[in-house]
């Protein structure tokens, strides 16, 4: 017996968000010029690009047309913000009881601000990005899609830069060591925003970043679509760590890069629960000698979800070392992609790349792609990988319930065990100690949908 | 009175493969069984079908611990109701600590007696573990380390006798736990189990080899051929089975010999 595939013609339709809309936010807010015309510019870029298909090698598994723009793609802006709807749990002080710094926007708009005395005296800057255009035009217009992420990365970076929302602006000065963390969330209850974060570490400074991606349940489909640029400076050291627990009616797509400079370090960590759909492009690129990268992830996908990276790990000088952990633990129809790139650039000789990413299948209708790559153009490098993709071996959790542990317990254990050793490179014990109940809420099988 | 353990005409097979064909066999909290045999007697598979491995298919037979039907029962079940396998090959769990997995383990017990007990207290549970590991010998670092991950043989059967210790279950097979260990982690592994002898522990120790037996003294000793419990005695037997091997054996109760 033959069986016929039938494919389905597939619609790519762009989001309704238009260019009057953006000049009319833009001007409500009395942007600057420099950035009206960086808008602009990005607008005819994003207008120059088609909407990704099933065609593109790096779309070819992310089917978004089910999408439905008629919410997913209306921005809205509230106009009073609550900050109680984000809940306490993720307002709380990262470490003991001494709030660093708290920004926290609902649906575009800054709904909390927090900033420890401390911290402002050492000279940071944390605010949000409309602001800092105002106050710290020369600061943002070096760095706002300059040095990492750029328009012309795709149809979704191409938009953020044309229509961005609203952003967190981090500026961290030279040789100044942060002690406390600093805290960042984007909460939406609904339609669509776009959301920018630009962090720059100037030259011998360290600090560590947590950024937040919340929204709650719904019937009605939600868009965020983002960008992510981290700028370390020479020497500099950027512990940024970003969680994403959407509701399962969220499709984002976003775009994030790290540019590091001279022994530079960027240790980057995502946690990605929820959303019904996400497509994330990361990538770090290690630009100057003796750079330093690490991307772990963790990602756990119940019900229908799609969780869906592509990771760049760039070497465009000599030296340089990047390292990538990303795990993903899949349940019920779920879907996880990982596509992972290290590129070598010539002349970037005695670089160190590695990549790993590891999937568990916890029930048999779940689905993982692993598609590992290397491109090398220069001589005298060391560049490897490893991909896996197994199932909850019966015989650990029999291991384990042999010593009293009932079943659920025994793959709550197991699972947590799984992702350790990229939760433990979050610094703070309370996050994730979340993520942990995240995941146990996963495996006990308590979603809503 | 003690808990009773009996195994009664246990019939078990594997993908259809039948290994054991009515085992009989009773052990008394307190006592200490040995269980020895050649390769492939059905040693393992009466240890596993014992503690519910869901590969292992009971065809016939009965199996009752302490007055229950053990084969109704999942493996988590029958730990908390006081039996308990140490493994020939325990498997390496990473991220999941000894102590956060014993803590696990503790509470669960005491979860399935009262559900609304709030599980043992962390410095409760430290002063427990700390206690069982200076009676065994163990470094208190190990409480720390991944589960039997990047262990040596030793410190992995090592890990078995402490779970034992901690756990304190009325009987306790000991699945080959001489296996791949030199004389000298013999002994400590051995004098481990030693130490948590008594009227409370009923022993099975499952071993192709007497070395084990030497330091464990069972009071009975019991020979395992082609699935069936074909002779029993007392250490006797262990020493004619060293001094001769299996294969006497195999001619006298007619089973065509397997390596021994």
């Amino acid at each position: 017996m033959t069986t016929v595939r039938r494919r389905r013609t597939r619609e790519f339709v762009e989001p309704p968000i238009t260019w009057e809309s953006i000049i009319e936010r833009a001007q409500a807010n009395q942007e600057p010029d420099w950035l009206i015309e960086l808008r602009q510019a990005a607008w005819a870029q994003y207008q120059a690009m088609p909407m990704p298909t099933l065609k593109d090698e790096s779309w070819r598994r992310t089917d978004y047309s089910h999408i439905n723009w008629d919410s997913a793609g209306i921005i809205t802006i509230d106009e009073n913000p609550d900050i109680a709807s984000i809940p306490a749990a993720n307002r709380a002080p990262l470490i003991g009881d001494e709030q660093g710094a708290l920004l926290a926007w609902v649906n575009g708009t800054v709904a909390g601000q927090e900033l420890n005395p401390r911290l402002a005296e050492q000279g940071i800057i944390f605010t949000d990005l409309h602001t800092a255009c105002h106050e710290y035009p020369d600061l943002v217009r070096d760095n706002l899609f300059q040095k990492a992420m750029t328009p012309n990365e795709g149809k979704f970076a191409a938009l953020n830069a044309a229509g961005w929302t609203h952003g967190l602006f981090v500026y961290i000065p030279k040789n100044t060591r942060v002690e406390l963390p600093l805290h960042s969330i984007f909460y939406q209850h609904s339609g669509a925003t776009l959301g920018h974060v630009l962090v720059v570490v100037d030259r011998g400074a360290e600090v560590t970043v947590l950024q937040e991606y919340l929204s709650p349940e719904g019937e009605e489909h939600t868009g965020y679509i983002g960008g992510t640029e981290l700028i370390v400076g020479n020497g500099a050291n950027l512990r940024y760590v970003s969680l994403q627990a959407w509701g399962h009616n969220m499709y984002e797509f976003s775009h994030g890069r790290g540019h590091v400079m001279r022994d530079g370090q960027l240790d980057w960590v995502v946690g990605s629960m929820g959303s019904k759909l996400t497509k994330s492009f990361m990538q770090i690129a290690l630009d100057g000698e003796g750079a330093w990268g690490r991307m772990s992830g963790m990602f756990f996908a119940d019900g229908n979800q799609l969780l869906d990276h592509d990771t760049f790990q760039v070497h465009n000088q000599p030296n340089t070392t990047s390292d990538l952990l990303f795990k993903s633990a899949l349940k019920d129809e779920a879907h996880s992609v990982w596509r992972g790139m290290i590129r070598v650039m010539p002349g970037a000789i005695k670089t160190d790349g590695f990549q790993a990413n590891n999937n568990m299948l916890i029930s048999s209708t779940a689905r993982a792609d692993s598609i590992p790559g290397l491109e090398i153009e220069a001589d005298d490098v060391r560049c490897t990988h490893a991909a896996t993709i197994g199932k909850m071996e019966e015989e650990y959790i029999f291991y384990l319930m042999t010593r009293g542990v009932p079943r659920i317990e025994a793959e709550r254990l197991f699972t947590n065990g799984y992702f350790w050793d990229v939760l433990e490179r979050i610094p703070f014990e309370d996050v994730q100690n979340r993520l942990l109940a995240d995941v146990d809420r996963k495996i006990l099988g308590h979603h809503n949908q | 009175m003690g808990a009773t353990l009996e195994i009664r005409n246990l019939h078990v097979s594997i993908n259809d493969t039948p290994i054991l064909k009515g085992v009989n066999l009773t052990i008394n909290q307190g006592e200490t069984h040995a269980l020895m045999g050649p390769n492939g007697s059905g040693k393992s598979t009466l240890a596993y079908a014992l503690m519910g491995h869901p590969a292992y298919t009971v065809d016939s037979g009965e199996v009752i611990f302490d007055g229950v039907d053990m084969l109704e029962l999942e493996a988590d079940e029958r730990s908390r109701l006081g039996l308990f396998l140490a493994f020939q090959y325990p498997v390496a769990v990473p991220g999941v600590t000894v102590a956060n997995f014993l803590r696990s383990a503790i509470n669960a017990r005491r979860k399935s007696e009262n559900p609304e007990d709030p599980g043992i207290t962390i410095p409760d549970f430290r002063r427990l573990l700390k206690n069982k590991m200076d009676l065994l010998g163990i470094d208190h670092k190990f409480a720390g380390r991944y589960l039997n991950e990047g262990f040596s043989g030793g410190e992995k059967k090592r890990n078995e006798v402490l779970q034992l210790a901690t756990l304190e279950p009325k009987i306790g097979i000991l699945d080959e736990t001489d296996s791949g260990l030199d004389i000298d982690a013999l002994r400590i592994v051995a004098d481990g189990v030693n130490k948590l002898k008594g009227p409370q522990l009923g022993i099975l120790v499952i071993t192709h080899y007497k070395r084990m037996l030497e330091y464990l003294q069972p009071s009975f000793v019991h020979m395992i051929m082609d699935g069936q419990i074909v002779e029993s005695g007392g250490p006797e037997l262990a020493d004619e089975i060293e001094e001769y091997g299996y294969k006497p054996f195999f001619a006298k109760h007619g089973v065509e010999a397997t390596e021994d």
